[in-house]
């Protein structure tokens, strides 16, 4: 009796080991729902609103994602995860997805067995103090403290810094935003630092924003982007091109008021094979053919999510400087749909 | 007639391992001992497949390569360039710096309360009580939430002390009391007798033992003094100068002078800094341990006969006398081993540091080495070795203590 318990035991271990790598795919497909990991909280980029339900830029593209994959938007499960527990996280197998302010790095893409779809913000990092200090530079920064979220690149960004200025800080580490927040409201620390986007958008939140600057040195490249685990090419695919649909919706003037009318059919071809109504991309993807169509609607294109989470009318305020169409001078560029 | 012979020598059956007792125990410890192997060997194997699987392996190689990451509060030298093993190191003597500080307070408090809480005076025993009640039936980390959460709130960050009409002051214009840590002047020589500072504070101690020996010889002699002629010889004045004269000496040659802190650009500069994480976290865990200690004098010397107390009131001793020379070397037996566990619980609880960003081996090794490095299996690994060699220890320099003071029985 208690051998066949262990040895069932066995076999349901090796089971589950067996369905682990099956394909997230037909994972997120069975469960009916997208595990998608977000930070614990930055307004704008990903936080619960008034009502629990969760916003931002992040937020959209897990939406894009659920809506291609499940045709359902709101079919997301959200994850909050920390600078530190993000990684273990996906490695584990708890989120099917990250889209988490997190940077591509070579280490890890390459050391941690990450994959990096692409990116969604092109980002570097900032400063932010109390403008009563009077510092206009961050050279200017001798002797100061430090407030600095643990376990980032930009953790590794500060100290590189300081140490090619040859200046001298005292880190004080903190584990989330909003604790980076209090401590840095109450004097704990003179500076706070992360990628310039969170600073502006944990800046909005604050009761007078105009008494805090952000310095003009942006001291590392922060290009942030989802990613999955290295391995399933597959999901990755989905992932990727979730992403790429929702950037060549705003090249190709694809927008949630006008998709309607354009998945009847256009003369672009580009735009019908995007929107399925020509060629079999969702196919190839193990996907129904409205696959982008539901990605678009799930929360606009790629422009109408940065003007509706984080863009210049929003209280966060960021241009789209690095972050527009390469058409338009920016950095943000798909590959093409064909 | 018969006649006696020895019985048939029994042979061994395979049947005796399960019905003979002789053997039956040893049976089922060998199937215990197997299943747990091979448990272990199957997690093992499961774990080493899984990594190669997601084309990971185990290596200690990043110990090696440099950190890269600042350290905020360290004892021994260490910068962004030095590798992860000393940030390691750091993070241990961080470690064990609190869990030191920590284990001395908590058993300060630990036994003031206890003793106070069998007070005859209602309002201390009374008050005693409420202490022991609300810290030990809240988490630790919640105090140490707490502590650090009013420090940063209500003590003056540093501008504060800033300009002509600066709303917050330096005590005795000596110390300073901000919500990054409190900053207090620091003992230095000025001509010292070596270049060292660290050379010369050894000298310091070697005269300070020194002293503490020539006193421990006066006092033989005084007791031995006593013991022939009745009288004990008053070694009070003695005892002062062998402290004093020395010590007082040592410093005018050596040149004792004191950094004081000073408002420097953005922080306080010179002095002795303890930080602000610090201060929460020994506080918190003195406190809370403390309560528990409470509970093991109080239980210590309520296990001590009444009648010990009353004899030694019979004979006259006051009642501090009675509780220092009567009651507490016999509670000393019952309070010391369960003592030693809560100065495990404090080293373990010191790993909460990271809640206030105190950078013990948590949180260099276990936090951002970890997380910069993605070897999460490996941190573990000699995290765990590291709490389960100091818990030994302590463990086994307290039974040691313990056996020296025990109830000798003859």
């Amino acid at each position: 009796m208690k051998k066949s318990v262990f040895f069932g035991a066995l076999t349901v271990a090796g089971l589950a080991a067996g369905a682990a790598a099956a394909g997230t795919l037909d994972d997120v497909k069975a469960r009916g729902k997208l595990n998608c990991g977000v930070t614990t909280g930055l307004v704008g980029f990903a936080a619960p609103d008034a009502n629990g339900e969760w916003m931002g830029f992040d937020v959209g593209v897990c939406r894009a994602v659920a809506a291609a994959v499940l045709g359902d938007p709101k079919a997301v499960e959200f994850v909050p995860t920390t600078g530190k527990t993000r990684f273990t996280a996906l490695a584990s197998g708890e989120i099917d997805m990250l889209a988490r302010n997190t940077t591509w790095t070579f280490s890890r893409d390459v050391d941690l067995k990450f994959t990096f779809v692409g990116v969604n913000y092109y980002d570097g990092q900032g400063f932010m103090v109390p403008k009563e200090l009077g510092v206009s530079s961050a050279k200017e920064l001798d002797g100061a403290t430090v407030c600095i979220q643990t376990g980032t690149t930009t953790e590794l960004n500060l100290a590189d810094f300081f140490r090619s200025n040859n200046i001298s800080y005292e880190p004080v580490p903190i584990e989330t935003n909003a604790e980076a927040q209090q401590q840095y409201l109450a004097g704990a620390c003179d500076v706070y630092t992360t990628d310039a986007s969170g600073l502006a958008a944990t800046r909005a939140t604050f009761e007078d924003p105009s008494a805090h600057v952000l310095l003009p040195e942006i001291i590392s490249k922060e290009p942030l982007g989802p990613l999955v685990r290295h391995g399933d090419d597959n999901w990755g695919d989905v992932v990727r091109w979730s992403l790429n649909a929702l950037i060549t919706a705003e090249e190709l003037g694809v927008t949630s008021a006008n998709i309607g009318e354009m998945a009847a059919g256009t003369n672009n071809p580009e735009v019908n094979r995007l929107l399925g109504t020509e060629g079999n991309l969702g196919e190839m993807l193990g996907l129904d053919a409205g696959w982008a169509k539901a990605a678009i609607m799930a929360g606009g294109n790629y422009g109408e999510l940065f003007e509706g989470n984080i863009g210049e009318s929003t209280p966060i305020g960021l241009a789209r400087g690095l972050n527009a169409q390469w058409t338009n001078g920016g950095l943000i560029y798909s590959p093409p749909f064909r | 007639m018969t006649t006696l012979t020895d019985p048939p020598k029994e042979s061994f059956r395979l049947s005796m391992l399960i019905n003979d007792t002789r053997y039956r125990s040893l049976t089922f410890q060998a199937i215990a001992a197997i299943a747990l192997a091979l448990a272990i060997f199957y997690l093992g194997n499961n774990l080493i497949q899984n990594l190669r699987a997601a084309g990971l392996n185990i290596s200690y190689d990043f110990l090696g390569d440099p950190a890269g990451y600042d350290i905020n509060q360290r004892l021994i030298e260490y910068d962004s360039q030095s590798s992860h093993a000393r940030a390691a190191l750091v993070g241990v003597l961080n470690t064990l710096l609190v869990a030191f500080l920590a284990c001395v307070t908590a058993t300060i408090f630990g036994v003031i309360a206890g003793v106070l809480r069998l007070s005859n005076n209602w309002i201390v025993s009374k008050l005693m009580a409420i202490y022991v009640e609300i810290f030990r039936n809240i988490p630790v980390l919640i105090w140490i939430i707490i502590i650090f959460t009013i420090m940063t709130a209500v003590m003056p960050g540093p501008r504060e002390f800033r300009g002509d009409n600066a709303t917050s002051s330096m005590v005795f214009d000596l110390f300073a009391f901000t919500n990054r840590g409190v900053y207090v002047p620091m003992p230095f020589f000025e001509n010292g007798l070596f270049g060292n500072a660290v050379l010369n504070w050894v000298v310091v101690l070697a005269v300070a033992i020194g002293s503490w020996f020539a006193t421990r010889a006066v006092n033989a002699r005084a007791t031995e003094t006593q013991a022939q002629t009745g009288v004990r010889p008053n070694t009070l004045w003695i005892n002062l100068a062998i402290w004093l004269v020395p010590f007082i000496a040592l410093m005018f040659i050596m040149g004792l002078a004191w950094e004081v802190p000073e408002l420097k650009g953005f922080n306080f500069k010179g002095g002795i800094k303890v930080g602000g994480p610090l201060i929460a976290l020994w506080f918190a865990l003195s406190i809370y341990t403390g309560a528990f200690i409470a509970e093991n004098v109080r239980a210590g010397i309520q296990a001590v006969s009444k009648g010990q107390t009353e004899a030694a009131s019979a004979l006259g001793l006051r009642p501090n006398k009675v509780m220092n020379l009567v009651v507490l070397p016999q509670a000393l037996r019952v309070i010391i081993p369960p003592l030693i566990s809560q100065y495990l619980n404090i080293t373990k609880n010191s790993s909460l540091a990271i809640a206030v960003g105190y950078a013990d081996i948590t949180a260099t090794l276990g936090g951002i080495t970890l997380n910069q490095t993605g070897r999460a299996i490996e941190c573990v690994l000699l995290l765990m070795l590291f709490y389960l060699t100091a818990s030994l220890l302590i463990s086994m320099a307290m039974n040691v203590y313990n056996a020296s003071v025990k109830l000798k029985e003859r």
